[in-house]
């Protein structure tokens, strides 16, 4: 069947069986190899995309779902790619990912795409960043190096970053948006 | 990974056609369904139909004296639900514990009825309050009482071209439902022991009627254990009542052994869980 949808605001086609996973579709079917494949049976996490702005294991979900949907995948995370010229740095990396890096969040590095997936959904949902909370909203995730502890001081640490950039936006003279 | 047909319905009275005229297994929110193409859990099905596209068996309604959720509610909806959260509070916490975000976000009652696990988190709530199962066809819709749908281990009442339209939870004035699940870890377990406990009294002073206790993960099907139910209904919620109603609920089940618990573990846990339930409403 053919599906039409977005990722990482990019306008896909594709015309695929209708049932295959969309965990395949995006690393098989359209090479974005930053989604993980742990178990496949939907209990690690290592697969998390967001589903219009929503968690899924992506594992679980039949492309034929996902038809005019947006879904957003790790690599949609940094503000920029690299390239030849402009190879890598800490500051082409979004503030979730910077947070992981300085905190020690990964090791491995097999959670990590969805863990930051999952990171990115609870920073949305402007949710007061208490430790409880942060822990919920990864316990759909497995990690089997960092014990969770520097992950979750990752998300808090992006949280309270992206809390004081809106504060410093919000203030009068400051960044007009609108 | 093994990938059959799908078929994607857009309206109910395809779904129904296509459903009459092969038998397809049903893909809702696909977080059973999709474990089941790996092939590790028994044949995989050989055809199916997408059910997800179908807008009429979505929504939560409040109907007269009755809770009505379509099939395709997802345990997310049901949490963020402030009808339900007010009338059958603990279908909100029963949904808070299944897996995490991420199968909340996906996986839906009616697939969690229809997947007849003996495990199955909702089905204990659903038993407990005399949920009904409506079920549809070509030949129109039937209604299902909970204790009547799971026939045996992942035995449904379903027939092979009808599926899960909605569920009805009747609203009964001055009832009292109470659930817990006891798994290895709060997030991604499945249940050693899920029970919901269900009673009808005026007052705290006054005593229980019209009991009900739903249990899953000992048996090989959710059950309602009605010997218990007898032994707790016309009595105040004492300690003689605990202490007899968990000495009955431990003889009534069957538990197994198996991957997650013994059945030893089962019984002893589902006698102590119960017993704590009946002391927390007694306030002793």
């Amino acid at each position: 069947m053919t599906v039409r949808f977005t990722v990482n605001d990019e306008p896909v086609e594709v015309n695929l069986p209708g049932v295959r996973r969309l965990l395949d579709v995006l690393r098989e079917d359209l090479g974005l190899t930053g989604t993980k494949e742990g178990c496949g049976e939907g209990e690690c996490g290592a697969c998390t995309v967001l589903l219009d702005g929503a968690v899924v294991d992506s594992c679980l979900v039949p492309i034929s779902q996902v038809g005019g949907h947006a879904v957003r995948t790790v690599e949609g995370l940094a503000p920029r790619q690299p390239d030849r010229d402009h190879p890598a740095g800490p500051d082409d990396l979004n503030v979730l990912q910077r947070a992981f890096l300085e905190t020690g969040g990964a090791q491995c590095g097999i959670c990590t795409p969805g863990m930051l997936m999952a990171g990115e959904a609870f920073l949305a949902s402007g949710l007061p960043a208490t430790d409880e909370a942060i822990r919920e909203a990864i316990a759909g995730n497995l990690c089997r190096c960092t014990g969770y502890t520097k992950i979750i001081e990752a998300i808090a640490l992006a949280a309270s970053r992206q809390a004081a950039t809106r504060q410093e936006a919000g203030r009068p003279g400051a960044g007009e948006r609108s | 990974m093994i990938e059959p047909p799908l078929v994607s319905p857009t309206g109910l009275d395809e779904a129904y056609r296509l459903l009459a005229e092969a038998v397809h297994r049903p893909v809702a929110g696909g977080t059973d369904v999709l474990v089941q193409l790996a092939g590790e859990l028994g044949p995989p099905p050989e055809r199916l139909i997408d059910l997800w596209g179908l807008d009429e068996l979505r929504g939560i309604s409040l109907d007269g004296d009755a809770l009505t959720l379509g099939a395709l509610t997802t345990y997310t909806e049901i949490r963020r639900s402030a009808v339900c959260r007010d009338l059958v509070p603990a279908l909100v916490e029963a949904s808070a514990t299944i897996g995490a975000a991420q199968i909340q976000n996906r996986g839906t009652l009616g697939g969690n009825v229809a997947n007849a696990s003996p495990a199955g988190d909702m089905l204990p709530v659903l038993l407990a309050t005399d949920a009904v199962i409506v079920v549809g066809s070509v030949r129109g819709e039937r209604e299902v009482p909970a204790p009547s749908f799971w026939t045996g281990y992942r035995q449904t009442a379903l027939q092979p071209d009808e599926i899960v339209v909605r569920i009805r939870i009747p609203l009964i004035a001055d009832r009292q439902v109470r659930f817990r699940k006891i798994g290895t870890r709060r997030a991604q377990a499945i249940s050693k022991v899920v029970l919901a406990l269900s009673w009808v009294a005026e007052s705290p002073g006054v005593q229980w009627r019209m009991v009900r206790l739903g249990l899953g993960s000992v048996a090989e099907r959710p059950i309602r254990a009605t010997a218990t139910e007898a032994v707790l209904d016309g009595r105040l919620p004492t300690s003689d009542t605990a202490d007899t109603a968990s000495v009955r609920v431990a003889a009534e089940i069957e538990p197994i052994n198996d991957v997650r618990s013994t059945a030893d573990y089962r019984r002893a846990v589902t006698a102590r869980v119960l017993h704590r339930l009946i002391r927390e409403a007694g306030g002793w």
